[in-house]
């Protein structure tokens, strides 16, 4: 027998299952496996049929695709998830304190915690927001924080999204499979829905409502680029689940101080704009002026206090790769506590011993491009060809900045249903953190993502990774 | 309702009308192809063309006017932006830009179209397979159709999917009629020989109206008696009539509560006003090529004139 190295959550093999999947392996216990493979070409018709799906860029006719969807849970046990929440809330906290700080006082630069360079060069830190407190003081209204697992009672931040994290029409949909698909087990397990989540994205937004707003109920638009959007799916299912319209920026346009949308009987005012489109394309009068997903003149409708943009534009700074090896001494610096969730050890390859340490041990390590996403540009040592490596080396010699490292973490694996049966795979989990005014809201369990082919640890859609729905148990 | 859902709605509707409409076409084509005599049916695919409104862009692509190519062209030439495949994607794509206002039926029902003659349409349908293609594509158009009387709300969303059917409704059966209407015409008439019988029975098959015409005229094909029933008859849901009556029935809810009369809804009721009560001597004497050259153009008139009364576009 292959000794495993790494955690499963369900547990090492079929006589040690852990507490949290012990239900669910009882009850799989008496299932016929060809069923089941049959209820997983089900949910494909079903996620199909709905259009529930992404487009993947840089096809030439645009190409819907589906996220593969596995059908066994990715459970966690109250317990740990009350851990987690902590972590994340503390962690969300010091986010939006640090964005707080960093367009107004920046008192972080002042106390010597963070050098200056890392704003001052960075795309994504927009002057524009300098001197401006947004509705309510909330910057990230919607956060999804990565997490990844390595052990019993290990968890690592890998990310922390605080621009526009997507996923979470999969967490809504995932969860609705699984209720239609086995009502049984629901019955069996308490699980923690996930339901009201458009619920409380809209009452969250709306309770940041703009300064000047005075009407009782403000009105909502989601803003999104278009059907072409890869997460436009997405973008169509929240605001059709919070009630709110479907915006495109054609059909915004600031007249006399407010952002208005034409309707078919004239103009009426938007007053919260949950902005599914960039930073840099929010308004071509303060940014890139060749914008056309944008609406002009509503950044001074927002620093007027006329419409509030959720996320806050200028966020991107918050998550940025460069400034994520800081993370664990601005979560101290704002709370004043040691940061509950860990942080991955990251090499910044722009120091120069970071870099040699880097180089040297390139086969051990994962790479990625500061600014990059979507697991794109991105090196996994140990997974890597001899080629692979070298290139990547002349990559990183001739632009060290654009590069940070860590090391190959050993994700946790959760099984998947395969023709052979249950096999293990890596996984990732994003929860989807909503903050208001002096309120921080988890949904219970987030986005579990999956990479489908056996031993890879890239869990991204566009490379491959699939999702689960995930189960947070209730006590 | 924002104006660009508005405008989403009743294009989505539009281009499954005219999916339907142009297999329809091609279903006519091809009795007649198998029915008619060896020299008449190439004049026959180039009319069917011509009807479909993309004649030059035929020639140029595709040549002779042979069922292969004819059949291509109307069924899944891309390039043809009233062919089938292009129809239904455009369809498709309007209902996903305004999902949000469409029951999830509704959008189901279009997306499922959308994948089954997406399909079904990549390679060249064989004659073999034709009618099987074709019905599903009427099927589909149906179960659409069914979706939307059986599961949206009677509101604006409601008025704005049956206006696209009914513009575009209207504006094709004044093309089929005009292409054809020589073969109405009085002097033409007392010929009746197999050929006019022949012509009269495509009209009527294009427009769905075979059975119906004989159910009511108990077969006796007259073609005043056509031009009147695919004109003036409210009775027949593809009639002239019948699309301007359920166009101002719609732009009447739609004009509900606004201070000043729609400019749309005045140019309906008088377009509606000209077909009501009217006689077909009337417009005969008028002359039909006139008459249905008119209602082309005003039809596109009035289309014009909601997508601005509604703001579709900024």
């Amino acid at each position: 027998m292959v000794e495993r190295k790494f955690f499963d959550e369900m547990g090492p093999d079929e006589a040690q299952v852990r507490a949290p999947y012990a239900e669910y392996a009882n009850w799989f216990e008496g299932e016929d496996p060809r069923s089941l493979l049959k209820k997983s070409a089900e949910a494909e018709t079903f996620f199909r049929r709905v259009g529930i799906t992404f487009n993947v860029y840089g096809q030439k006719e645009a190409q819907e695709r589906l996220i593969p969807f596995d059908i066994v849970p990715r459970i966690i046990a109250a317990q740990e998830w009350r851990q987690l929440e902590k972590g994340i809330e503390q962690r969300v906290r010091a986010l939006n304190a640090f964005l707080a700080d960093i367009y107004n006082k920046q008192e972080i630069l002042r106390a010597g915690r963070l050098p200056e360079h890392i704003i001052a060069q960075n795309e994504a830190f927009l002057p524009q927001m300098m001197g401006m407190t947004p509705p309510g003081g909330v910057y990230t209204h919607i956060v999804g924080t990565d997490l990844v697992r390595t052990g019993e009672n290990e968890f690592y931040v890998l990310e922390d999204n605080a621009r526009t994290p997507s996923g979470v029409s999969y967490m809504l949909e995932n969860r609705e499979t699984m209720l239609r698909m086995f009502p049984e087990l629901f019955t069996r397990m308490k699980v923690k829905p996930v339901s009201s989540y458009p619920a409380e994205l809209r009452r969250s937004l709306s309770a940041c409502a703009p300064p000047n707003f005075d009407g009782d109920k403000p009105s909502l638009a989601v803003l999104t680029p278009g059907i072409h959007n890869s997460a436009y799916f997405e973008h169509s299912f929240l605001a059709d689940q919070m009630g709110a319209e479907l915006v495109e920026a054609s059909d915004l346009k600031v007249i006399d101080g407010r952002v208005q949308m034409r309707t078919t009987r004239g103009y009426r005012q938007l007053d919260v704009v949950y902005r599914r489109v960039d930073d840099e394309f929010l308004d071509p009068l303060s940014f890139n002026p060749d914008s056309l997903l944008g609406v002009p003149g509503i950044m001074d409708v927002y620093r007027a206090g006329n419409i509030t943009i959720a996320n806050a534009p200028g966020t991107g700074i918050a998550d940025d790769k460069a400034l994520y090896s800081y993370m664990p001494d601005i979560v101290e610096f704002y709370t004043g506590e040691k940061a509950i969730l860990k942080n991955v050890p990251t090499w910044r390859c722009s120091e120069g011993d970071s870099l040699k340490y880097v180089l040297d041990n390139l086969s051990d390590l994962v790479v990625k491009e500061v600014h990059g996403s979507g697991g794109y540009g991105m090196l996994v040592g140990p997974a890597a060809s001899k080629k692979e490596l070298a290139d990547f080396e002349a990559k990183l010699r001739s632009n060290p900045d654009n590069y940070v490292a860590q090391p190959t973490l050993a994700l946790s694996t959760v099984p998947i249903m395969t023709k052979k049966g249950l096999a293990p795979r890596h996984v990732d989990l994003r929860p989807y953190v909503l903050v208001s005014p002096g309120r921080v809201h988890i949904t219970p369990g987030g986005l579990t993502r999956v990479a489908l082919k056996e031993g890879s640890l890239v869990v991204n859609s566009s490379q491959g990774g699939g999702t689960k729905d995930t189960w947070v148990l209730g006590d | 309702m924002l104006g660009r859902t508005a405008g989403g709605l009743f294009w989505m509707f539009r281009y499954l009308e005219r999916s339907e409409n142009t297999a329809r076409l091609l279903d006519t084509g091809f009795r007649i192809a198998l029915t008619g005599s060896e020299n008449s049916s190439e004049s026959e695919w180039e009319s069917i063309v011509t009807t479909a409104g993309g004649r030059e862009a035929f020639v140029q692509k595709w040549g002779d006017f042979d069922q292969a190519n004819v059949t291509n062209f109307l069924l899944r030439d891309r390039d043809n932006s009233s062919s089938v495949l292009s129809c239904i994607e455009a369809a498709r794509s309007n209902g996903r830009m305004v999902r949000t206002a469409l029951s999830s039926e509704v959008w189901e029902a279009v997306n499922e179209a959308w994948m089954t003659l997406k399909e079904q349409l990549e390679k060249p349908v064989s004659v073999k397979n034709l009618a099987e293609v074709l019905t599903s594509i009427r099927q589909h158009s149906s179960l659409v159709r069914g979706a939307l009387h059986g599961t949206m709300l009677r509101n604006d969303i409601y008025d704005f999917s049956r206006l696209g059917t009914f513009i575009e409704r209207a504006d094709n059966t004044a093309r089929i009629l005009d292409v054809k209407y020589y073969v109405l015409l009085p002097s033409a008439a007392h010929v009746g020989g197999s050929m006019d019988n022949m012509q009269w029975e495509t009209i009527l098959r294009s427009v769905s109206a075979f059975r119906s015409f004989r159910w009511l005229h108990e077969g006796d094909v007259k073609p005043k008696a056509i031009a009147d029933f695919l004109i003036l008859d409210r009775r027949m849901p593809r009639s002239l009539a019948y699309c301007l009556s359920q166009i101002t029935g719609n732009l009447t809810y739609l004009s509900r509560g606004s201070e000043e009369e729609l400019k749309s809804l005045a140019l309906a009721n008088q377009l509606d006003a000209r077909l009501n009560g009217r006689d077909i001597d009337d417009v005969f004497e008028e002359g039909l090529h006139e008459f249905l050259k008119e209602a082309i153009n005003q039809t596109a008139n009035l289309a014009s004139q909601i997508q601005d009364d509604f703001r579709f576009y900024g």
